[in-house]
């Protein structure tokens, strides 16, 4: 039998199945430290890799991990790194770099309780607005929140295709529960599954003949080793790549591109899930979240109560206008967060008063939501 | 006649201003690493330079007409890992500063030593920062008054050959910014070994170094490394007071050890 | 019919290894649903663990056990800190060489295995006394079919101590045999 290609049903960790997702996305590069709960992505990296060419590499800390991971995607080779909280903590500066740099590669956060060293194998959903604004600066980035095993390994796939289409890193925002979960993931043949290509400069040319950074529709990167002559810089520069440090037009420019690259094409990224029907009522989640609200609704059902589901399966960019549209179809607005309220005040926003919004985290922070507890919840306020 | 410099076929066109302060020894560097490209015969497509943060990271970027990887403070040689691990074909060269590769990134440089990853890392050693305006370094000798040592450097600086040797590199020299031969001689040994290669160059920082703590004008400043420098074939022969002050120059190893990429390929193909 | 289960005792026994195998057969063999979670303290060995697993013919939302219908108690402790989650006409089954203090007045039924004792006594190994109770319990509750847990444990033990697990195993559905009838 050959290791090399896993398909069938599985019955898996999340962990594992993200790192099987990354193998079959065509990963063949991932560089770690090692943390609870994330551990596992490594460790099956370390085994998996070497069967199919690629690279597994321990760094001395989640610096180098980063760092290591950008200098791999600048050779062509797609990239992931996976880590908890302290170790994105440490990333961060280098996660701008690869937004500025426009590298594509897969962050990988399993969540654990926080802030500081806190609580390695109790889940969280504390990162959220972490991935969002971080790193230092003004961007855009892109964040998925799977809320299955299954999802684990989808949205990994994902994450890579997103990261390669749009020159920039893709953060997956698991969390320990879904990380350490075990249940049954189905990986399809490699024929069925879709993956995209970064866009490569057409021929060699060098550098001042074509735009290799900066455009709104995503630049070819011009990879190494292939005669391109990159200039890849992580301070202020041209759509050459030409560094510009002392020009307020050029900070200007940088930064409005940058982002205008992700909010321009907001629509082909953001994907949502949702089941609204006739409901004045609706709980929004993500992530693990999601499983309770899922069960909350079923118990729902049986007492002729009917409440809507709106998942945030990407996170960021914001799904705003599908908020706002949300809001005006529905009173209230029940947002589920594993957190004291992330996400939430981005929703508050996209609402604009057209619904109430209702803030509801779990009884114990960290536990998943008790279903009877949304229940009660949803009861007292319709 | 056009007299056209040799190596300006190294240099990114359009580029030909350079950033350095007069006097400063990031040319003498910049000329010694593609003299050895040129003399080696080799195809500059086939390098990625990495650097850091600081003066002596605009030696290649964007300068060097080749691919060029300019990233965070500290951390160039953790970048070089990925691109040499992702393709070891590509031949990769970090090129920093003393607390660019030592002070904030000195996790990583022993790290890749201990790996014996096949790097040539060459370490421009002004002893100060000088991009910031002359604060204190990890490699700014002890007494000295800086920025930030007002009242004169409570620290001892690093021993940086020695440091890399004991790390594993398998391949180490010192020299300064005088001796532009040894020192282009050693860049080509470095590129040729397979392995963590590892080049200190002592450089005159003119404006910060030389201004502030009184060592003078790049012309005296050189003249200095000239006088103070000793062999590393001779030290045996000297006292520990006659070795004071001085700069050990010369190749510190060149040993064979078993190299990573070489080995992964290798247990790749152990493992089918 | 949706099943909830929690294996406890301390690391080392292979309470989470137990879980495993019990929702891989589910899943891979019988073709049912099955997620399986697990938490244990901050040390690697004698710390307390714990291992769920909910069993399922449809899908699974809530993945996390709140009242099991079958509480798997592998050490005092464990029995202590769950029995009191446990459905009420739950199962509750015991390893007796381990678990002593018994609550006085209960209303689930109780079953008390030696497992422990046999897996030591006629095994020469201790760390068997979990395929002991696996096959007990699926031959008391059949949350899988025998078939499947087999199968499942032959794909999840080191390779080589296959054939001693599954004649833990069997030894354990003896037990439960003799128990039913």
């Amino acid at each position: 039998m050959s290791n090399k290609v896993l398909t069938g049903l599985h019955f898996m960790q999340g962990d594992i199945a993200c790192a099987e997702g990354a193998i079959a996305a065509g990963c063949r590069f991932f560089a770690g430290y090692p943390i609870t709960p994330a551990t596992e992505i490594a460790e099956r990296m370390a085994k998996r890799l070497p069967e199919v060419g690629g690279t597994y590499a321990q760094m001395e800390d989640e610096l180098g991990s980063m760092a290591a991971i950008i200098g791999a995607s600048w050779t062509g080779t797609r990239a992931m790194t996976a880590t908890s909280g302290p170790g994105i903590s440490l990333m961060l500066e280098n996660i701008g770099y690869a937004i500025a740099t426009e590298t594509p590669c897969v962050v990988v956060n399993v969540q654990r309780g926080a802030p500081s060293t806190g609580s390695a194998t109790l889940s969280f959903q504390g990162d959220i607005l972490q991935a969002r604004r971080g790193s230092h600066g003004e961007y855009e980035t892109i964040a998925l929140a799977p809320s299955s095993s299954q999802e684990m390994f989808d949205l990994t796939i994902k994450a890579f295709n997103l990261a390669e289409k749009f020159r920039t890193p893709v953060f997956l925002l698991a969390d320990a529960f879904i990380g350490h979960m075990r249940e049954e993931v189905l990986i399809p043949d490699k024929s069925k599954i879709n993956i995209v290509k970064r866009k490569l400069p057409p021929c060699k040319m060098s550098l001042n003949e074509y735009k290799s950074s900066l455009d709104e529709n995503v630049a070819p990167m011009p990879i190494f080793g292939h005669g391109f002559k990159s200039h890849v810089t992580g301070s202020t520069h041209n759509s050459y790549g030409k560094r510009d440090v002392t020009n307020y037009e050029a900070l200007d420019y940088e930064v409005k591109l940058l982002s205008k690259k992700i909010s321009k094409h907001k629509r082909e990224i953001i994907s949502v899930d949702s089941e609204i029907k006739d409901s004045n009522v609706v709980l929004i989640s993500y992530g693990t979240t999601y499983r309770a609200v899922r069960e909350a609704r079923k118990m729902l059902k049986r007492d002729n109560i009917n409440v809507g589901s709106f998942r945030l399966i990407t996170l960021w960019p914001f799904p705003e206008e599908e908020i706002e549209d949300l809001a005006k179809k529905v009173k209230k607005i029940i947002v589920l967060e594993n957190n004291l309220g992330q996400i939430v005040t981005y929703i508050k926003a996209a609402v604009k008063g057209e619904a109430e919004v209702i803030f509801l985290p779990p009884q114990v922070l960290g536990t998943l939501h008790k279903p009877d507890y949304i229940v009660d919840k949803v009861k007292e306020v319709i | 006649m056009k007299i056209v410099h040799p190596l300006i076929k190294y240099v990114r066109p359009g580029f030909l201003s350079t950033t350095n302060c007069a006097g400063c020894g990031n040319g003498i560097i910049a000329q010694s690493i593609l003299r050895a490209v040129d003399e080696l015969e080799m195809d500059i497509d086939d390098f990625v330079f990495v650097s850091g943060i600081g003066c002596a990271a605009w030696i290649p970027s964007p300068f060097f007409n080749a691919d060029v990887l300019h990233t965070t403070h500290g951390r160039p040689i953790a970048f070089a890992t990925g691109v040499k691990l992702s393709n070891p074909k590509l031949r990769v060269m970090v090129v920093s500063g003393d607390g660019d590769l030592v002070a904030i990134g000195g996790n990583h440089f022993i790290h890749a030593a201990r790996r014996n990853i096949d790097l040539t890392v060459i370490c421009a050693n002004n002893g100060i920062y000088g991009m910031t305006g002359g604060q204190v370094g990890p490699t700014t000798p002890s007494g000295l008054k800086t920025a930030t040592t007002p009242y004169g450097n409570l620290e001892r600086p690093f021993d940086l050959p020695n440091l890399a040797k004991a790390a594993g590199a398998v391949y180490v020299a010192r020299w300064t910014t005088y001796h532009a031969r040894q020192l282009t001689k050693s860049i080509k040994r470095a590129v040729q070994k397979k392995g963590f290669s590892f080049i200190e160059v002592i450089s005159q920082c003119p404006v910060q170094f030389g201004r502030r703590t009184g060592a003078g004008n790049a012309v005296t400043m050189m003249q200095n490394y000239k006088k103070n420098s000793v062999s590393i074939k001779k030290v045996d022969k000297l006292k520990e007071n006659e070795l004071k002050g001085k700069i050990i120059v010369g190749e510190f190893i060149d040993r064979e050890e078993p190299e990573l990429c070489e080995e992964i390929a290798k247990m790749r193909e152990r493992i089918g | 019919m949706k099943k909830e289960i929690r294996i406890a005792g301390f690391g080392g026994q292979g309470v989470v290894l137990s879980g495993v195998i019990l929702g891989k057969a589910a899943v891979l063999y019988d073709r049912k649903r099955a997620i399986q979670t697990q938490s244990y303290g901050a040390e690697a060995r004698g710390g307390g663990a714990r291992s769920e697993i909910v069993i399922s013919d449809e899908d699974i939302d809530y993945p996390k056990v709140i009242n099991p219908d079958i509480l798997v108690a592998m050490s005092q402790q464990a029995l202590d800190k769950y029995v009191k989650d446990l459905k009420p006409k739950g199962i509750l089954i015991v390893d007796s060489e381990l678990v002593k203090d018994l609550p006085e007045d209960y209303i689930f039924s109780l079953y008390r295995v030696p497992a422990s004792q046999i897996a030591s006594n006629e095994f020469g190994r201790i760390i068997v006394a979990n395929m002991i109770m696996l096959g007990f319990l699926v031959s008391l509750t059949e949350v899988v079919s025998l078939k499947a847990l087999k199968n499942s444990v032959r794909e999840s033990v080191p390779k080589g101590t296959e054939e001693m697990n599954i004649k833990a195993v069997e030894r354990g559905r003896k037990i439960g045999e003799v128990v039913i009838k």
